[in-house]
């Protein structure tokens, strides 16, 4: 098995708050691996300070073999990592097709030169990347919207637009935070399935999810943060049976799990 | 073009073919029509198209890359006072002006650099203040700077500049075919139209590009942009310094057509009016920038022109001066568009893709 991503004893406060304490995990290439965990138990801060968004006040995170650069999002992008955020971050005035297009931003190449001439690669370049924004809006089931202001889109297809506008960035590693929040059933079943073809088609996924029935049939490893600590990490079967677990989510009161 | 020919009313969406000949012919005989009013009018139409080039450059700021910008007429400022210093009889230079305009239009980009880096991290109210504090500090330079050693004329500005000389064709005489005279004034309308048309052309060119999602993304949602890659400190200052070069050439046409700049002319109101033109037009796409010019840069004149006959003929004085007048009847069409219209007068969606490279273009749907 190859390790893709190793973080390693990071940590992060806010003030006192010390919303991740001395986390360290593994995730190998080609799985889903899901990390769940209590409200505010620190999830969302890990994808922020693993993209870059925020600094980390200690430990590093060592990705396809070398270490990533703190506080660059820009770079970890460029790396091969993207993301999707918890309350959807559409640009909103932009058209579908357009959010997935400016996703690609980063693998294209075109200079202001050759934009104001309109040179053959200019031109070329940008034909493939409506093409491959159409492509991607096709993947994720949404391309018959493709010209509609995102704004406009219900919110179950502005979640799997915001996965298009994440996989446009050609990533290695997808990590996805709660996307199936505030989806129905219905939705909940495509989007299982859309993420099996992600990690089917070679990119690792890291999961943040509170849909119990979603992270056990869909991970291949579980990792359980609690006031920002590691408290578990196994495969599911395993991980649901843990009593340190259990206790974490009955004994703060929070959202239950199975 | 696309845009402006979509913005035409009725024409627009039945027959964009004939509405984008009417543009053209509506542009190309403009001058004609002014003339019939008077003299004055042409010279009216020829400070529209200078407008037309500063919103068209201040929307690259402001509309396309959402940084509000206060000061933008600094650099119109910077290019008049390019051209001033190296076609002007106050150095003794007089350098010909395809050498004068690159140089204006760098400048002027440079400029938009070093407001650029220190409102880096800077947004809305405050980005406003210091990119107006930047404005003024290029006019107060251009004001003082004539003392220990006079650089710019301070206050008294700089007389006698060059005109535009294309190919030893000086725009600024009277060109003569045979009977037929061409005055001055026309010659610099069809070159500012000029100048338009290739401002609008590339500005097109630069919105559906890579950088102008990235903008217009950076726009929408900043930390998505990041999340997405896109290098904000690099774009950011990509939008001022290309901004600004639109605002620099502009400056340089500006001082050689008047022959004459003084700080005066580059006030904060200057930059508000700019702004209002963006606005009331409808930001961030092309064809609002062009119309907020036009409607704003003509109203005030032709209202100013009816105002005073009116105001001698009811109070046998003129009680408003016709600049206060401007700003006036500024705020008031500002006032009506945001509480009528707010999204200004062409919210025409821009659009940053080619519609063309759809693999399958429109099909009907069940
Ligand atoms: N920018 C911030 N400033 C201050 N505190 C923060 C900030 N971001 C997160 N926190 C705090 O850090 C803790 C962890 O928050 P985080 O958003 O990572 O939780 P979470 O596991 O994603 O929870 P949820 O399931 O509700 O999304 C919370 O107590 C939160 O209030
Ligand atoms: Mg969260």
């Amino acid at each position: 098995m190859i390790t893709l991503l190793e973080a390693r004893g990071i940590g992060k406060r806010f003030g006192g708050l010390t919303a991740l304490d001395d986390v360290s995990l593994t995730i190998n290439k080609g799985e889903v691996y899901g990390l769940i965990g209590p409200n505010g138990a620190g999830k969302t801060t890990l994808f922020n300070v693993l993209t870059g968004a925020y600094m980390p006040d200690g430990g590093e995170f060592v990705f396809n073999g070398s270490q990533l650069p703190t506080g660059k999002p820009h770079k970890v992008v460029g790396r091969g990592i993207a993301r999707t955020f918890q309350n959807i971050r559409l640009f909103r005035e932009l058209t579908a097709l357009e959010n997935v297009m400016a996703g690609h931003h980063i693998r294209t190449r075109a200079g202001i030169w050759g934009i104001l001439t309109q040179s053959r690669f200019t031109r070329e370049e940008e034909r493939l990347t409506t093409e491959r924004a159409y492509e991607l809006l096709d993947y994720v089931g949404i391309a018959h919207l493709a010209e509609a202001v995102s704004k406009n889109l219900s919110y179950g297809d502005q979640r799997r637009l915001e996965i298009a506008r994440a996989l446009a960035t050609e990533p290695h590693l997808l990590a996805l935070d709660e996307p199936a929040a505030g989806m129905n059933a219905t939705e909940t079943a495509q989007l299982r399935r859309l993420i099996d073809q992600i990690r089917h088609d070679g990119v690792t996924v890291l999961l943040i999810e509170h849909d119990v029935k979603l992270v056990m049939g869909l991970c291949d490893r579980v990792a359980v943060l609690d006031f920002g600590r590691k408290i578990a990490e196994d495969v599911p079967s395993v991980v649901q049976r843990d009593p340190k677990v259990i206790e974490a989510y009955l004994g703060g009161g929070h959202k239950h799990v199975a | 073009m696309n845009e402006l020919v979509a913005a035409v009313p009725w024409l627009g969406r039945r027959n964009p073919m004939a509405a984008r000949w009417l543009i053209i012919v509506l542009a190309l005989a403009a001058p004609l029509i002014a003339m019939m009013f008077g003299r004055s009018w042409v010279r009216v139409l020829d400070f529209a198209l200078l407008y037309m080039m500063l919103a068209l450059g201040l929307n690259v700021v402001v509309g396309f890359a959402g940084l509000l910008d206060l000061g933008y007429i600094a650099f119109y400022a910077v290019g008049a006072y390019t051209f001033a210093f190296l076609a002007s009889p106050h150095f003794g230079v007089h350098w010909p002006f395809w050498a004068v305009l690159p140089l204006g239009a760098a400048f002027a980009a440079l400029a938009g650099i070093a407001l650029g880096f220190p409102v880096l991290r800077l947004r809305g109210d405050y980005l406003a203040i210091v990119t107006l504090g930047f404005g003024e500090i290029i006019r107060i330079f251009m004001n003082n700077l004539n003392y220990p050693i006079n650089i710019t004329n301070g206050p008294q500005g700089i007389n006698m500049i060059d005109p535009i000389v294309l190919f030893g064709w000086d725009l600024s005489r009277t060109l003569k075919i045979g009977d037929f005279t061409i005055n001055s004034l026309y010659l610099y309308y069809y070159f500012f139209l000029l100048c338009v048309a290739g401002s609008i052309l590339l500005i097109q060119r630069l919105q559906i590009s890579r950088i102008g999602r990235a903008w217009a993304a950076m726009r929408d949602d900043e930390l998505a942009a990041k999340a997405i890659g896109i290098n904000i400190r690099n774009m950011k200052l990509l939008a001022f310094s290309l901004g600004a070069t639109f605002g620099g050439v502009a400056g340089c046409l500006f001082g050689a057509f008047q022959g004459f700049v003084s700080p005066e002319s580059f006030s904060l109101m200057e930059s508000i009016a700019v702004l209002t033109m963006v606005v009331f037009g409808g930001m961030g796409n092309i064809a609002g920038a062009v119309v907020g010019a036009l409607v704003l840069a003509l109203l005030p004149e032709v209202l100013r022109d009816i105002a005073v006959p009116i105001q001698q003929m009811l109070f046998d004085r003129v009680l408003l001066d016709p600049e206060v007048l401007r700003m006036l009847l500024l705020s008031l069409a500002m006032i009506l568009m945001m509480l009528l219209r707010p999204v200004g007068l062409i919210p025409a969606k821009a659009r940053y893709a080619h519609p063309e490279h759809l693999p399958r273009k429109k099909e009907a749907r069940p």
